[in-house]
Protein backbone atom coordinates (compact mmCIF):
# COMPACT_ATOMS: atom_id res chain seq x y z
CA UNK A 1 0.00 0.00 0.00
CA UNK A 2 1.07 3.31 -0.62
CA UNK A 3 1.21 5.96 2.02
CA UNK A 4 1.05 9.17 1.47
CA UNK A 5 4.80 10.25 1.63
CA UNK A 6 6.11 7.70 -1.06
CA UNK A 7 6.34 8.63 -4.42
CA UNK A 8 4.54 7.13 -6.95
CA UNK A 9 4.19 7.06 -10.86
CA UNK A 10 0.73 8.72 -11.48
CA UNK A 11 -0.08 8.49 -15.24
CA UNK A 12 -1.25 11.18 -17.34
CA UNK A 13 -5.04 10.24 -18.62
CA UNK A 14 -6.85 13.29 -19.41
CA UNK A 15 -5.27 17.14 -20.14
CA UNK A 16 -8.20 20.12 -20.33
CA UNK A 17 -7.66 23.11 -20.88
CA UNK A 18 -9.40 25.70 -18.33
CA UNK A 19 -8.42 29.02 -19.75
CA UNK A 20 -4.95 30.18 -21.43
CA UNK A 21 -3.39 29.82 -18.58
CA UNK A 22 -4.10 27.14 -17.12
CA UNK A 23 -5.10 23.96 -17.13
CA UNK A 24 -5.95 20.68 -15.21
CA UNK A 25 -4.50 17.32 -15.53
CA UNK A 26 -6.12 13.67 -14.83
CA UNK A 27 -3.49 11.58 -13.16
CA UNK A 28 -4.47 7.60 -12.63
CA UNK A 29 -3.12 6.50 -9.15
CA UNK A 30 -2.12 3.00 -8.76
CA UNK A 31 -1.64 3.81 -5.12
CA UNK A 32 -4.65 6.01 -5.09
CA UNK A 33 -5.93 6.68 -1.48
CA UNK A 34 -9.44 8.92 -0.69
CA UNK A 35 -8.06 12.64 -0.08
CA UNK A 36 -9.75 15.09 1.78
CA UNK A 37 -11.31 18.15 0.16
CA UNK A 38 -8.58 20.72 0.18
CA UNK A 39 -5.35 18.96 0.22
CA UNK A 40 -2.67 18.85 -1.92
CA UNK A 41 -0.19 16.37 -4.05
CA UNK A 42 3.63 16.98 -4.93
CA UNK A 43 5.13 16.33 -8.37
CA UNK A 44 8.12 15.53 -8.91
CA UNK A 45 10.19 15.94 -12.49
CA UNK A 46 13.70 14.48 -12.70
CA UNK A 47 16.19 14.83 -15.34
CA UNK A 48 18.77 12.32 -17.00
CA UNK A 49 21.46 14.41 -15.24
CA UNK A 50 19.41 13.54 -12.16
CA UNK A 51 18.07 17.30 -11.59
CA UNK A 52 15.20 17.53 -9.61
CA UNK A 53 12.22 19.89 -9.78
CA UNK A 54 9.33 19.40 -7.43
CA UNK A 55 6.16 21.59 -6.61
CA UNK A 56 2.84 21.29 -4.75
CA UNK A 57 -0.49 21.42 -6.42
CA UNK A 58 -4.35 21.19 -4.43
CA UNK A 59 -6.22 18.50 -5.53
CA UNK A 60 -9.09 19.81 -7.70
CA UNK A 61 -11.04 17.12 -7.76
CA UNK A 62 -13.43 15.33 -5.10
CA UNK A 63 -12.66 12.63 -2.98
CA UNK A 64 -15.55 10.69 -4.19
CA UNK A 65 -13.76 10.19 -7.89
CA UNK A 66 -11.67 6.99 -7.16
CA UNK A 67 -8.30 5.53 -8.52
CA UNK A 68 -7.58 9.36 -9.57
CA UNK A 69 -7.40 13.13 -9.51
CA UNK A 70 -7.13 16.09 -10.86
CA UNK A 71 -4.70 18.55 -10.45
CA UNK A 72 -5.23 22.07 -11.97
CA UNK A 73 -2.23 23.80 -12.42
CA UNK A 74 -1.28 27.56 -13.64
CA UNK A 75 1.21 28.30 -16.33
CA UNK A 76 3.82 30.26 -14.12
CA UNK A 77 5.95 32.47 -16.45
CA UNK A 78 9.63 31.06 -15.70
CA UNK A 79 7.87 28.05 -13.65
CA UNK A 80 10.40 24.60 -13.85
CA UNK A 81 7.18 22.88 -13.05
CA UNK A 82 4.43 24.23 -14.30
CA UNK A 83 5.16 25.40 -17.90
CA UNK A 84 7.05 21.82 -18.53
CA UNK A 85 3.13 20.67 -17.55
CA UNK A 86 1.95 23.04 -19.40
CA UNK A 87 4.10 22.37 -22.64
CA UNK A 88 5.71 19.14 -22.82
CA UNK A 89 3.30 16.63 -20.88
CA UNK A 90 1.15 14.93 -22.91
CA UNK A 91 -1.26 12.12 -22.11
CA UNK A 92 0.26 8.61 -21.66
CA UNK A 93 3.10 10.20 -19.86
CA UNK A 94 4.28 9.16 -16.45
CA UNK A 95 4.78 11.43 -13.23
CA UNK A 96 6.04 11.01 -10.08
CA UNK A 97 3.21 12.44 -7.42
CA UNK A 98 3.32 12.27 -3.54
CA UNK A 99 0.25 12.64 -1.52
CA UNK A 100 -2.34 13.33 -0.44
CA UNK A 101 -0.98 16.05 2.24
CA UNK A 102 -2.20 18.67 4.15
CA UNK A 103 -4.45 18.02 7.86
CA UNK A 104 -5.38 21.63 8.08
CA UNK A 105 -6.83 23.29 5.10
CA UNK A 106 -9.68 20.67 4.45
CA UNK A 107 -13.25 20.29 4.35
CA UNK A 108 -15.95 17.58 4.95
CA UNK A 109 -19.13 17.71 4.70
CA UNK A 110 -19.79 16.68 8.26
CA UNK A 111 -18.06 20.17 9.39
CA UNK A 112 -21.25 21.73 7.96
CA UNK A 113 -20.70 25.51 8.14
CA UNK A 114 -22.04 27.93 6.43
CA UNK A 115 -19.43 27.40 4.68
CA UNK A 116 -17.80 30.98 2.90
CA UNK A 117 -15.32 30.42 0.43
CA UNK A 118 -12.55 33.22 -0.80
CA UNK A 119 -10.43 32.38 -3.82
CA UNK A 120 -7.75 34.84 -5.90
CA UNK A 121 -6.91 33.15 -9.16
CA UNK A 122 -5.58 29.60 -8.91
CA UNK A 123 -6.48 29.72 -4.85
CA UNK A 124 -9.99 28.44 -6.34
CA UNK A 125 -8.34 25.15 -6.56
CA UNK A 126 -8.27 23.34 -3.50
CA UNK A 127 -12.23 25.20 -3.14
CA UNK A 128 -13.24 23.61 -6.17
CA UNK A 129 -12.46 20.35 -4.36
CA UNK A 130 -14.51 21.21 -1.38
CA UNK A 131 -17.76 22.57 -3.44
CA UNK A 132 -17.13 19.58 -5.93
CA UNK A 133 -17.26 16.78 -2.59
CA UNK A 134 -20.21 18.92 -1.22
CA UNK A 135 -22.08 18.24 -4.30
CA UNK A 136 -20.96 14.83 -4.60
CA UNK A 137 -22.51 14.29 -0.89
CA UNK A 138 -25.58 15.92 -1.58
CA UNK A 139 -24.94 18.55 1.23
CA UNK A 140 -26.76 21.33 1.54
CA UNK A 141 -24.53 23.24 4.01
CA UNK A 142 -25.27 26.68 3.17
CA UNK A 143 -22.29 28.04 1.19
CA UNK A 144 -21.06 30.92 -0.43
CA UNK A 145 -17.45 31.79 -2.59
CA UNK A 146 -16.30 35.16 -3.45
CA UNK A 147 -14.01 34.27 -6.29
CA UNK A 148 -11.40 37.07 -7.50
CA UNK A 149 -10.12 37.35 -11.20
CA UNK A 150 -8.68 39.34 -13.37
CA UNK A 151 -10.94 39.29 -16.51
CA UNK A 152 -13.52 37.13 -17.00
CA UNK A 153 -11.75 35.03 -19.52
CA UNK A 154 -9.36 34.31 -16.91
CA UNK A 155 -12.18 32.54 -14.23
CA UNK A 156 -11.36 29.18 -13.75
CA UNK A 157 -14.25 26.81 -13.74
CA UNK A 158 -16.48 29.10 -14.58
CA UNK A 159 -18.95 27.52 -16.39
CA UNK A 160 -19.41 24.23 -13.60
CA UNK A 161 -19.68 27.03 -10.59
CA UNK A 162 -22.80 28.52 -13.11
CA UNK A 163 -23.88 25.11 -13.15
CA UNK A 164 -23.59 24.57 -9.45
CA UNK A 165 -25.46 27.59 -8.65
CA UNK A 166 -28.03 26.81 -10.69
CA UNK A 167 -28.71 23.50 -8.91
CA UNK A 168 -30.07 25.95 -6.59
CA UNK A 169 -29.45 24.35 -3.50
CA UNK A 170 -27.76 26.64 -1.27
CA UNK A 171 -25.02 27.96 -3.13
CA UNK A 172 -24.30 31.19 -4.29
CA UNK A 173 -21.23 32.74 -6.28
CA UNK A 174 -19.98 35.81 -6.09
CA UNK A 175 -17.28 37.11 -9.03
CA UNK A 176 -14.80 40.14 -9.05
CA UNK A 177 -13.19 41.06 -11.97
CA UNK A 178 -10.23 43.23 -11.05
CA UNK A 179 -8.24 44.27 -14.53
CA UNK A 180 -11.16 44.38 -17.21
CA UNK A 181 -14.91 43.17 -17.64
CA UNK A 182 -17.13 42.45 -20.15
CA UNK A 183 -19.96 44.71 -21.43
CA UNK A 184 -22.71 44.23 -19.19
CA UNK A 185 -21.10 42.63 -16.87
CA UNK A 186 -23.04 43.26 -12.96
CA UNK A 187 -20.49 41.40 -10.27
CA UNK A 188 -18.39 43.11 -8.56
CA UNK A 189 -15.48 45.06 -10.12
CA UNK A 190 -12.66 45.94 -7.75
CA UNK A 191 -9.61 44.38 -5.66
CA UNK A 192 -11.66 42.08 -2.46
CA UNK A 193 -11.76 44.87 0.51
CA UNK A 194 -13.79 45.41 3.58
CA UNK A 195 -17.12 46.66 2.09
CA UNK A 196 -16.86 43.70 -0.55
CA UNK A 197 -16.16 41.11 1.73
CA UNK A 198 -19.19 42.83 4.40
CA UNK A 199 -21.56 42.10 1.98
CA UNK A 200 -20.92 38.76 1.12
CA UNK A 201 -20.64 37.48 4.36
CA UNK A 202 -23.18 39.22 6.50
CA UNK A 203 -25.82 36.47 5.59
CA UNK A 204 -23.33 33.87 7.34
CA UNK A 205 -22.24 36.17 10.26
CA UNK A 206 -19.90 35.10 12.62
CA UNK A 207 -20.99 31.23 12.17
CA UNK A 208 -19.39 31.02 9.08
CA UNK A 209 -16.22 28.52 8.90
CA UNK A 210 -14.22 30.36 6.01
CA UNK A 211 -11.47 29.12 3.84
CA UNK A 212 -9.72 31.65 2.22
CA UNK A 213 -6.84 30.49 -0.51
CA UNK A 214 -4.59 32.40 -3.48
CA UNK A 215 -1.54 34.85 -3.76
CA UNK A 216 -0.55 36.01 -0.63
CA UNK A 217 -1.51 39.32 -0.10
CA UNK A 218 -5.13 38.54 -1.30
CA UNK A 219 -5.22 35.92 1.67
CA UNK A 220 -4.09 38.11 4.10
CA UNK A 221 -6.17 41.27 3.30
CA UNK A 222 -9.36 39.24 3.07
CA UNK A 223 -8.61 37.42 6.53
CA UNK A 224 -7.85 40.65 8.13
CA UNK A 225 -10.87 42.06 6.58
CA UNK A 226 -13.29 39.36 7.60
CA UNK A 227 -11.47 39.77 11.44
CA UNK A 228 -12.14 43.44 11.27
CA UNK A 229 -15.91 42.33 10.76
CA UNK A 230 -15.83 40.12 13.98
CA UNK A 231 -15.21 36.53 12.53
CA UNK A 232 -13.13 34.97 14.69
CA UNK A 233 -9.97 33.74 13.62
CA UNK A 234 -10.48 30.04 14.92
CA UNK A 235 -13.00 29.67 11.92
CA UNK A 236 -11.19 31.03 9.30
CA UNK A 237 -7.98 29.06 7.65
CA UNK A 238 -5.50 30.28 5.20
CA UNK A 239 -3.36 28.96 2.61
CA UNK A 240 -1.12 30.91 0.66
CA UNK A 241 -0.50 30.75 -2.96
CA UNK A 242 2.73 31.90 -4.58
CA UNK A 243 2.90 34.69 -6.79
CA UNK A 244 0.91 33.84 -10.23
CA UNK A 245 2.45 34.81 -13.65
CA UNK A 246 1.87 38.63 -14.03
CA UNK B 1 6.83 43.83 -11.50
CA UNK B 2 9.16 40.93 -9.98
CA UNK B 3 7.23 39.99 -6.39
CA UNK B 4 8.30 40.92 -3.30
CA UNK B 5 9.37 39.52 -0.51
CA UNK B 6 6.09 40.05 1.31
CA UNK B 7 4.45 37.99 -1.99
CA UNK B 8 6.62 35.38 -1.76
CA UNK B 9 5.99 34.80 1.57
CA UNK B 10 3.99 30.79 1.88
CA UNK B 11 2.38 29.14 5.42
CA UNK B 12 3.19 25.58 6.44
CA UNK B 13 0.42 24.06 4.10
CA UNK B 14 3.03 24.65 1.46
CA UNK B 15 5.89 22.73 3.14
CA UNK B 16 3.62 19.74 4.49
CA UNK B 17 5.18 17.52 2.32
CA UNK B 18 8.62 18.70 3.84
CA UNK B 19 7.37 17.94 7.04
CA UNK B 20 6.13 14.81 6.49
CA UNK B 21 9.16 13.41 5.34
CA UNK B 22 11.43 14.50 8.30
CA UNK B 23 8.88 13.54 11.19
CA UNK B 24 6.85 11.18 9.47
CA UNK B 25 3.45 12.81 9.94
CA UNK B 26 1.43 15.35 8.48
CA UNK B 27 2.12 17.77 11.37
CA UNK B 28 0.20 21.00 9.56
CA UNK B 29 -2.82 20.19 11.95
CA UNK B 30 -0.77 20.32 14.68
CA UNK B 31 -0.79 22.96 17.58
CA UNK B 32 2.77 24.62 18.30
CA UNK B 33 4.05 27.18 21.09
CA UNK B 34 5.83 29.55 19.59
CA UNK B 35 9.42 30.25 22.02
CA UNK B 36 9.40 33.78 22.04
CA UNK B 37 5.61 34.91 22.16
CA UNK B 38 3.95 31.79 23.76
CA UNK B 39 1.25 31.68 20.91
CA UNK B 40 -0.29 28.51 20.17
CA UNK B 41 -1.17 28.01 16.37
CA UNK B 42 -1.61 25.52 13.89
CA UNK B 43 2.13 24.82 12.40
CA UNK B 44 0.01 25.38 9.33
CA UNK B 45 -0.89 29.21 10.24
CA UNK B 46 3.78 29.65 10.09
CA UNK B 47 4.71 31.88 7.77
CA UNK B 48 6.79 30.03 5.30
CA UNK B 49 10.08 31.27 3.73
CA UNK B 50 10.47 28.93 0.81
CA UNK B 51 12.67 31.36 -1.79
CA UNK B 52 16.04 30.60 0.15
CA UNK B 53 18.68 27.98 0.45
CA UNK B 54 16.41 26.37 3.16
CA UNK B 55 13.09 26.69 4.52
CA UNK B 56 12.08 29.03 7.57
CA UNK B 57 8.80 28.53 9.50
CA UNK B 58 8.25 31.51 11.72
CA UNK B 59 5.32 32.47 13.88
CA UNK B 60 2.63 34.45 12.41
CA UNK B 61 2.17 36.66 15.24
CA UNK B 62 5.84 37.93 16.14
CA UNK B 63 8.20 36.51 13.00
CA UNK B 64 9.93 34.25 15.57
CA UNK B 65 11.41 30.93 14.48
CA UNK B 66 9.80 27.93 14.75
CA UNK B 67 11.17 25.31 12.74
CA UNK B 68 14.70 26.15 10.62
CA UNK B 69 15.56 23.30 7.55
CA UNK B 70 18.07 22.88 5.09
CA UNK B 71 18.18 20.18 2.73
CA UNK B 72 21.68 18.49 1.68
CA UNK B 73 22.87 15.84 -0.40
CA UNK B 74 23.30 14.04 3.12
CA UNK B 75 19.08 14.39 4.20
CA UNK B 76 17.35 17.61 5.63
CA UNK B 77 18.97 18.98 9.08
CA UNK B 78 16.59 21.25 11.01
CA UNK B 79 16.39 23.34 14.30
CA UNK B 80 13.32 23.30 15.84
CA UNK B 81 12.04 25.77 18.60
CA UNK B 82 8.69 25.21 18.00
CA UNK B 83 7.18 23.41 21.47
CA UNK B 84 5.07 20.37 19.93
CA UNK B 85 4.08 18.47 23.19
CA UNK B 86 7.56 17.26 23.27
CA UNK B 87 7.07 15.68 19.93
CA UNK B 88 10.06 15.86 17.49
CA UNK B 89 13.73 16.48 18.92
CA UNK B 90 15.05 19.77 18.79
CA UNK B 91 17.67 19.56 16.10
CA UNK B 92 18.15 16.35 13.75
CA UNK C 1 14.36 1.71 -5.11
CA UNK C 2 16.66 0.84 -7.67
CA UNK C 3 17.37 3.15 -10.57
CA UNK C 4 15.89 6.33 -10.75
CA UNK C 5 12.77 7.39 -12.60
CA UNK C 6 13.68 10.14 -15.41
CA UNK C 7 10.93 12.25 -16.29
CA UNK C 8 9.91 12.01 -20.35
CA UNK C 9 11.19 15.16 -21.49
CA UNK C 10 12.58 17.09 -18.52
CA UNK C 11 15.87 18.91 -19.26
CA UNK C 12 16.11 21.43 -15.90
CA UNK C 13 17.90 24.06 -16.81
CA UNK C 14 19.51 25.02 -20.18
CA UNK C 15 23.70 24.18 -20.22
CA UNK C 16 25.17 27.56 -20.19
CA UNK C 17 26.24 28.64 -23.37
CA UNK C 18 27.43 31.81 -25.74
CA UNK C 19 30.29 34.55 -24.50
CA UNK C 20 29.15 34.40 -20.85
CA UNK C 21 29.53 30.19 -20.62
CA UNK C 22 32.97 30.72 -18.71
CA UNK C 23 31.67 33.06 -16.14
CA UNK C 24 29.08 30.91 -14.70
CA UNK C 25 30.12 28.44 -12.24
CA UNK C 26 29.92 24.89 -12.18
CA UNK C 27 26.39 23.66 -11.42
CA UNK C 28 24.85 27.36 -11.83
CA UNK C 29 22.44 29.13 -14.74
CA UNK C 30 22.37 32.39 -15.68
CA UNK C 31 19.23 34.38 -14.81
CA UNK C 32 18.55 38.14 -16.10
CA UNK C 33 16.43 38.72 -13.08
CA UNK C 34 17.47 39.64 -9.62
CA UNK C 35 15.14 36.93 -7.66
CA UNK C 36 14.77 37.96 -3.45
CA UNK C 37 15.58 35.08 -1.18
CA UNK C 38 14.61 35.59 1.94
CA UNK C 39 14.94 33.68 5.24
CA UNK C 40 12.54 36.35 6.98
CA UNK C 41 10.36 39.40 6.91
CA UNK C 42 12.05 42.45 5.21
CA UNK C 43 12.79 44.57 8.42
CA UNK C 44 11.80 47.78 8.30
CA UNK C 45 14.67 50.00 9.11
CA UNK C 46 14.96 53.43 10.52
CA UNK C 47 17.92 55.64 9.20
CA UNK C 48 17.37 57.78 12.19
CA UNK C 49 18.36 54.90 14.56
CA UNK C 50 20.35 52.68 11.76
CA UNK C 51 24.03 51.83 13.44
CA UNK C 52 27.16 49.86 11.67
CA UNK C 53 29.68 48.14 14.15
CA UNK C 54 32.94 46.90 14.30
CA UNK C 55 32.96 44.96 17.02
CA UNK C 56 34.91 41.54 19.26
CA UNK C 57 38.35 41.12 18.52
CA UNK C 58 39.55 44.35 18.02
CA UNK C 59 41.28 47.25 20.12
CA UNK C 60 38.07 49.52 20.10
CA UNK C 61 34.37 48.61 18.94
CA UNK C 62 33.57 51.36 16.08
CA UNK C 63 30.28 52.54 15.13
CA UNK C 64 28.64 54.44 12.72
CA UNK C 65 25.52 56.08 12.03
CA UNK C 66 24.04 56.62 8.69
CA UNK C 67 25.30 60.16 7.85
CA UNK C 68 28.35 59.24 9.40
CA UNK C 69 28.53 55.89 6.98
CA UNK C 70 27.70 58.15 4.57
CA UNK C 71 30.54 60.14 4.49
CA UNK C 72 33.07 57.48 4.41
CA UNK C 73 34.94 57.16 0.80
CA UNK C 74 32.99 54.45 -1.00
CA UNK C 75 33.25 52.82 -4.67
CA UNK C 76 31.56 51.78 -7.21
CA UNK C 77 32.11 47.90 -7.91
CA UNK C 78 30.60 45.43 -11.13
CA UNK C 79 30.72 41.90 -10.16
CA UNK C 80 29.16 38.58 -11.22
CA UNK C 81 27.09 36.91 -8.08
CA UNK C 82 26.04 33.04 -7.45
CA UNK C 83 23.30 31.49 -5.33
CA UNK C 84 23.87 28.40 -4.07
CA UNK C 85 20.35 27.97 -5.11
CA UNK C 86 21.70 27.78 -8.47
CA UNK C 87 21.23 31.10 -10.15
CA UNK C 88 24.18 33.65 -11.44
CA UNK C 89 23.84 37.09 -12.21
CA UNK C 90 26.62 38.97 -13.92
CA UNK C 91 27.68 42.45 -14.14
CA UNK C 92 25.61 43.78 -10.93
CA UNK C 93 26.46 46.90 -9.52
CA UNK C 94 26.66 47.67 -6.43
CA UNK C 95 28.38 51.48 -4.31
CA UNK C 96 29.46 51.16 -1.02
CA UNK C 97 32.56 50.74 1.53
CA UNK C 98 35.08 48.19 1.27
CA UNK C 99 35.97 46.25 4.42
CA UNK C 100 39.57 47.40 4.17
CA UNK C 101 37.95 51.07 4.66
CA UNK C 102 35.95 49.80 7.58
CA UNK C 103 38.67 47.92 9.03
CA UNK C 104 41.34 50.81 9.20
CA UNK C 105 39.10 52.36 11.80
CA UNK C 106 40.24 49.87 14.99
CA UNK C 107 42.83 47.49 14.91
CA UNK C 108 42.28 44.01 14.97
CA UNK C 109 43.50 41.55 17.75
CA UNK C 110 46.21 39.38 17.16
CA UNK C 111 44.12 36.64 17.26
CA UNK C 112 41.22 38.08 14.79
CA UNK C 113 40.45 35.35 12.11
CA UNK C 114 36.54 35.35 11.46
CA UNK C 115 33.76 37.47 11.31
CA UNK C 116 30.32 36.94 11.77
CA UNK C 117 28.24 39.35 9.87
CA UNK C 118 25.11 40.76 12.48
CA UNK C 119 22.00 41.83 10.73
CA UNK C 120 18.60 43.52 11.75
CA UNK C 121 16.15 40.98 11.69
CA UNK C 122 18.91 38.11 13.37
CA UNK C 123 20.22 36.30 9.99
CA UNK C 124 24.15 35.75 10.68
CA UNK C 125 27.16 34.04 8.29
CA UNK C 126 30.42 33.32 8.93
CA UNK C 127 33.83 34.10 6.66
CA UNK C 128 37.55 33.66 7.56
CA UNK C 129 38.81 37.00 8.13
CA UNK C 130 41.40 36.78 4.78
CA UNK C 131 37.79 36.32 2.47
CA UNK C 132 36.96 39.46 3.57
CA UNK C 133 39.90 41.59 2.83
CA UNK C 134 41.94 43.40 0.07
CA UNK C 135 38.54 44.18 -1.72
CA UNK C 136 36.92 41.21 -1.74
CA UNK C 137 33.99 42.19 0.59
CA UNK C 138 32.09 45.81 1.02
CA UNK C 139 28.74 47.23 2.97
CA UNK C 140 26.77 47.88 0.10
CA UNK C 141 23.91 50.57 -0.07
CA UNK C 142 23.18 51.19 -3.46
CA UNK C 143 22.60 48.85 -6.04
CA UNK C 144 22.45 49.76 -10.09
CA UNK C 145 22.80 53.23 -9.13
CA UNK C 146 19.69 53.69 -6.85
CA UNK C 147 19.34 53.47 -3.23
CA UNK C 148 19.65 49.18 -2.31
CA UNK C 149 15.60 48.38 -2.02
CA UNK C 150 14.54 46.95 1.29
CA UNK C 151 14.15 43.25 -0.18
CA UNK C 152 17.85 43.02 -1.74
CA UNK C 153 19.18 44.38 1.67
CA UNK C 154 18.91 47.94 1.89
CA UNK C 155 19.71 50.20 3.80
CA UNK C 156 23.00 47.79 3.76
CA UNK C 157 24.52 44.75 2.86
CA UNK C 158 27.44 42.83 2.92
CA UNK C 159 28.69 41.86 -0.90
CA UNK C 160 31.22 39.31 -0.66
CA UNK C 161 30.85 38.40 -4.62
CA UNK C 162 33.48 35.39 -4.71
CA UNK C 163 31.51 33.29 -2.30
CA UNK C 164 27.76 32.02 -2.75
CA UNK C 165 25.36 34.84 -2.05
CA UNK C 166 24.32 34.03 1.03
CA UNK C 167 27.31 35.46 2.92
CA UNK C 168 26.02 38.71 1.31
CA UNK C 169 24.15 39.12 4.05
CA UNK C 170 21.43 41.68 3.92
CA UNK C 171 20.21 44.51 6.18
CA UNK C 172 23.87 44.00 7.80
CA UNK C 173 24.57 46.09 11.25
CA UNK C 174 27.85 45.27 12.09
CA UNK C 175 30.56 42.61 11.93
CA UNK C 176 32.00 40.87 15.10
CA UNK C 177 35.66 39.74 14.60
CA UNK C 178 36.47 36.45 16.44
CA UNK C 179 39.54 34.44 17.45
CA UNK C 180 37.28 30.88 16.65
CA UNK C 181 34.90 30.11 13.68
CA UNK C 182 31.23 30.42 14.53
CA UNK C 183 28.76 28.87 12.02
CA UNK C 184 25.79 31.28 11.36
CA UNK C 185 22.12 30.93 10.16
CA UNK C 186 22.98 28.52 6.68
CA UNK C 187 26.49 27.39 7.70
CA UNK C 188 24.65 25.60 10.99
CA UNK C 189 22.41 23.71 9.10
CA UNK C 190 24.90 21.85 6.81
CA UNK C 191 25.98 24.57 3.81
CA UNK C 192 29.75 24.86 3.73
CA UNK C 193 31.96 27.10 6.19
CA UNK C 194 33.74 28.50 3.14
CA UNK C 195 31.38 28.64 -0.19
CA UNK C 196 33.24 29.15 -2.87
CA UNK C 197 31.37 28.44 -6.28
CA UNK C 198 34.35 27.96 -8.26
CA UNK C 199 35.00 24.86 -6.25
CA UNK C 200 31.14 24.19 -5.43
CA UNK C 201 31.77 24.61 -2.10
CA UNK C 202 27.55 24.40 -0.84
CA UNK C 203 27.52 21.98 1.78
CA UNK C 204 29.50 21.63 4.43
CA UNK C 205 32.17 18.31 3.11
CA UNK C 206 32.36 19.65 -0.18
CA UNK C 207 36.07 19.69 -1.27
Amino acid sequence: MTTALEWQLATVTAIRAETAKVKSFTFALPGWTRHRAGQHYDIRLTAPDGYRAQRSYSIASEPERTGEIDLTIERVEGGEVSVFMHEVVAVGDRIEVRGPIGGYFVWEADMAGPLLLVAGGSGIVPLMSMLRHRAATGSTVPARILYSSRTYDDVIYRDELDRLKAAGDSFEVFHTLTRAQPAGWTGFARRIDGRMLSDISQAFGAKALTFICGPTPLVESAANGLLELGLKAERIKTERFGPSGK
Amino acid sequence: MDPTNADLVLDGNAVAGVLAEIFGDDLTAVLGTCPDCGKRAELATCRAYTHAPGIVLRCSACDGVQLRIAWTPRGYRYEARVQVDGRFPASG
Amino acid sequence: MGERFVTRGFTGHPQPAGPAKDRIPPGQHLVSDFPVLSAGPTPRIDLRTWEFSIEGAVRQPVKWSWDEFRALPAQEFVVDISCVTTWTKLDTRWRGVSVDVLLEHTELAPDARFLTALCYGGYTTNLPLPDALNGQAFVAYEYDGQPLPPDHGGPARLVVPHLYFWKSAKWVRGLRLMADDREGFWESLGYNNHGDPWKEERYSGDS
